[in-house]
């Protein structure tokens, strides 16, 4: 029988401690939604997403209720749009089209976002792609709930440096349509490599081709349970450390995985996975920044960040794996830079670099998230910040991203808002020295050799 | 069987628990298990119970006794026992 202790650690924990089910986010096949006339396609997609989607938010609020634990996000991730948008669209505004459609759709079933405005080019881009990618600052600056992703490399197929490139123009693009509101169009797109089929988390999630047609996938959070137990073991050995973070890292798996399995039932759709992520917000005690903080660095980005962080991604990973029966979608602490308030004081007080930002993201989920930029930075830098994240991502194996935002006239010292999750940052300084030679070299860059690891 | 854990968080006083056991047993409540403690000055009880025999559903057993809670100025909350299970057991 539950303890009284156990129940009280349990509570502490979800009124203390920022404990929540971060999102149950379903993902949708629109693949049967085809049609090459484009009102038919929009009719399709709406008619699919409200039939699979309708009870969604209503059963995410009877699981709050029902378990007292908050799900913070009900969100939606459909089939990249790219590939079902091929025969209908001949024009970026074709796209645009569809991405209203998924706004106002979203809109109907009462979630606050949904993912999949996406395109797949981790090799090369078909007409459709190139015209989804163009689409992306118009349908961006249009609509309120869409997310759009483009995978531009993996580890198998090398980086489609074409894509990087106009990545590089594109973001920079949809910051210009959404200058009078912070450029905050960018912190609704990412490029990726390596991306998932079932990520759960925006702004990258997207139902890859290889799902079913319809699938629950839930992210989990909690830094706020794992600082909270790392400091009754201050100062302690490494192990620890480390079997404090996996008994946490398990306590809290197991709270997304009752949700998912219920949810799933309630709603008859399969459960697909649960994400092991330690997702920071910006509110106080809810902060990844503050579990290395504990874990021993002043600040993070002081030397020994990269290693607390590697510790900490890999122990969340070890304690999450036996909780949840499916694992998947990104499944690691993600250190977005806007949406975590030790973060943004990490960089206000210059402990905190793009560069070494870049070395955080070879040990952990998922890339440069969240980091405004001088507006003034150019296409060409953009792109090469993409590259080499992009680079990381191919040669070790794993997810990497990049969601940065060149924020329009403001410049180093600056701060920008982008409201509620998404937060709040200072623009942070880019290397001023040019990569254009580099970026604007057509074509591909292989995939890595698989052997003589070094 | 449908397992509850009632949790009662506030000031001590007279009579918390009397309450909560006489709207429990007048709504065919069995309660199965009963534990107390004081955290940091805090009065905490917790009650597993079988709502399994009870005509009213869930909702209304937890909005009534949130009601009963802010009445004698404590915190009163029910949740369905699997969260706790979970957690704690493998």
């Amino acid at each position: 029988m539950i303890s009284i202790n156990e129940v009280i650690e349990t509570n502490e924990m979800i009124d203390k401690e920022n404990l929540d089910v971060r999102t149950i986010t379903l993902g949708i096949s629109l693949l049967d939604c085809i049609s090459p006339d484009l009102g038919e396609l929009n009719k399709n997609i709406r008619e699919k997403i409200l039939n699979v989607a309708k009870n969604l938010v209503s059963v995410g609020r009877e699981i709050e209720k029902e378990f007292g634990i908050p799900i913070v996000n009900k969100r939606i991730s459909v089939t990249p749009v790219a590939l079902i948008g091929g025969a209908a669209c001949h024009s970026p505004e074709d796209f645009v089209s569809i991405a209203k459609t998924l706004d106002s759709t979203a809109g109907e079933v009462g979630v606050n976002i949904i993912g999949g405005f996406s395109a797949l080019a981790a090799k090369g881009m078909t007409k459709a792609d190139e015209l989804l990618i163009r689409a992306i600052p118009e349908a961006l600056s249009v609509t309120n709930r869409v997310c759009s992703s483009v995978v531009v490399g993996s580890t198998k197929t090398g980086i489609d440096m074409d894509a990087v490139r106009l990545m590089g123009s594109i973001i920079k693009e949809t910051a210009e349509k959404t200058a009078d509101r912070d450029s905050c169009g960018c912190s609704k797109l990412v490029v990726l490599c390596n991306a998932p089929d079932d990520n759960p988390f925006m702004a990258g999630a997207f139902h890859g081709v290889t799902e079913a047609d319809a699938i629950i996938n839930v992210g989990v959070s909690g830094p706020g349970v794992v600082k909270t137990a790392l400091e009754k073991v201050r100062g302690k050995d490494f192990e620890i450390l480390c079997k404090t973070i996996k008994d946490t890292a398990f306590k809290v798996t197991r709270v997304g995985q009752l949700v998912a399995g219920e949810a799933s039932r309630r709603l008859n759709i399969p459960f697909g996975i649960v994400d092991l992520s330690l997702a920071p917000t910006p509110a106080i005690g809810d902060s990844v920044a503050d579990i290395l903080k504990e874990i021993g660095v002043e600040y993070p980005g002081a030397p020994g960040t990269t290693a607390a962080l590697a510790l900490l991604n890999d122990q969340v990973k070890k304690g999450g794996v036996m909780a949840a029966n499916y694992v998947g979608g990104l499944s690691g602490a993600f250190i977005p830079v806007s949406e975590d308030q030790g973060m943004i004081e990490a960089v206000e007080k210059g402990a905190l670099t793009l560069e070494k930002l870049e070395a955080m993201t070879c040990v952990c989920s998922v890339g440069l998230d969240m980091i405004a930029i001088p507006g003034n930075t150019s296409d060409t830098t953009i792109a090469g910040i993409i590259a080499d994240e992009m680079a990381l991502g191919m040669v070790n194996q794993k997810t990497t991203a990049v969601r940065i935002i060149p924020v329009i006239g403001k410049d180093v010292g600056d701060t920008v808002e982008f409201g509620g999750l998404f937060g709040y940052a200072p623009v942070m300084r880019v290397n001023p020295f040019g990569c254009g030679d580099f970026v604007n070299r057509k074509g591909r860059i292989p995939a890595p050799i698989h052997s003589f690891k070094n | 069987m449908k397992k509850i854990i009632i949790t009662v968080v506030g000031q001590d006083t007279v009579g918390i628990i009397a309450k909560v056991c006489t709207y429990l047993a007048g709504n065919e409540v069995n309660i199965l298990d009963i534990s107390q403690t004081i955290v940091s000055g805090y009065f905490n009880m917790m009650m597993i119970v079988d709502i399994g025999g009870s005509k009213k559903p869930f909702e209304d057993i937890q909005h009534e006794l949130n009601q009963i809670g802010d009445e004698i100025g404590v915190q009163i909350r029910c949740q369905r026992e699997e969260i706790f299970e979970m957690m704690h057991r493998i």
